[in-house]
């Protein structure tokens, strides 16, 4: 074992938990949906309604979208860092990506707390 | 590492064309290309969760989009990423652990990874359509 300094801003080690966290959390939270889909007499509105808008199902499912967004951040932030050189155009990248992904979790928000 | 260990004559084979990656690497640059996959049709995933949520009418529209044969074989593609970067994912979260990093455990656990992502799609592919 290397007993190693760590220096800097810490942002990549974080990163990198925040990344396998967010993954086990959206693992537990798919098999928990794959099990209630396949438990659910047929597939209409009423049943797919329903399953979204029990308390913890809900709060499960935007933890789930929070969790997605966070971890899809880490990975094209880490695309981008791989293969766009030039600052500004990783730059830009970067700021579409936040963007995109946090106007993505209001939209969810928005779909769950509408049922 | 020491200087003359990185100055050691080694083959190079950057062209990508060229390249033969062994099994662990495909298994890795799906892992990436899923992910991104994923992430360029997350507004579609997302646009049929909204119509399929809304209201009685919004899930007939959503209905309707789900039932056109390119979304069809869009989804199934989708559903393949998800397996493979769930499947791959598991797998790598298990070598951070330092579980099965010896090759012919890594090769065989590559090999379960791309096996049981395609089952998957497959079985689920056929249930839902």
């Amino acid at each position: 074992m290397v007993n190693r300094i760590v220096v800097g801003a810490h942002y990549g080690l974080r990163d990198w938990i925040a990344q396998r966290v967010t993954a086990v959390v959206m693992a537990l939270y798919t098999v928990v949906f794959a099990l209630r889909a396949l438990s659910m007499p047929e597939m209409n509105f009423e049943n797919w309604h329903a399953m979204f808008s029990s308390g913890y199902m809900r709060i499960a499912t935007f933890l789930f979208f929070a969790c997605l967004f966070y971890h899809a951040w880490v990975g094209i932030r880490d695309l981008w860092m791989d293969y766009v050189k030039p600052v500004g155009v990783r730059l830009f990248l970067h700021v579409v990506t936040i963007l995109l992904l946090v106007g993505y979790l209001f939209w969810t928000a928005q779909i769950l707390w509408r049922l | 590492m020491s200087e003359a260990a990185v100055k050691k004559a080694r083959p190079k084979h950057l062209d990508l064309a060229k390249i033969r990656l062994p099994l662990p690497g495909y298994v890795s640059i799906l892992h990436r290309i899923s992910g991104v996959g994923l992430f360029l049709m997350l507004w579609l995933l997302l646009v049929l969760f909204d119509r399929s949520l809304g209201s009685p009418e919004s899930f007939a529209h959503y209905k309707e989009i789900v039932g056109n044969p390119l979304v069809k074989l869009i989804l199934l593609g989708l559903l393949w990423a998800y397996m493979h970067h769930f499947c791959a994912g598991i797998r790598f979260l298990l070598l951070d652990l330092h579980k099965g990093i010896d090759l012919p455990t890594a090769r065989k656990t590559s090999v379960a990874v791309l096996a049981v992502s395609l089952t998957l799609t497959v079985v689920i592919g056929a249930k839902l359509w």
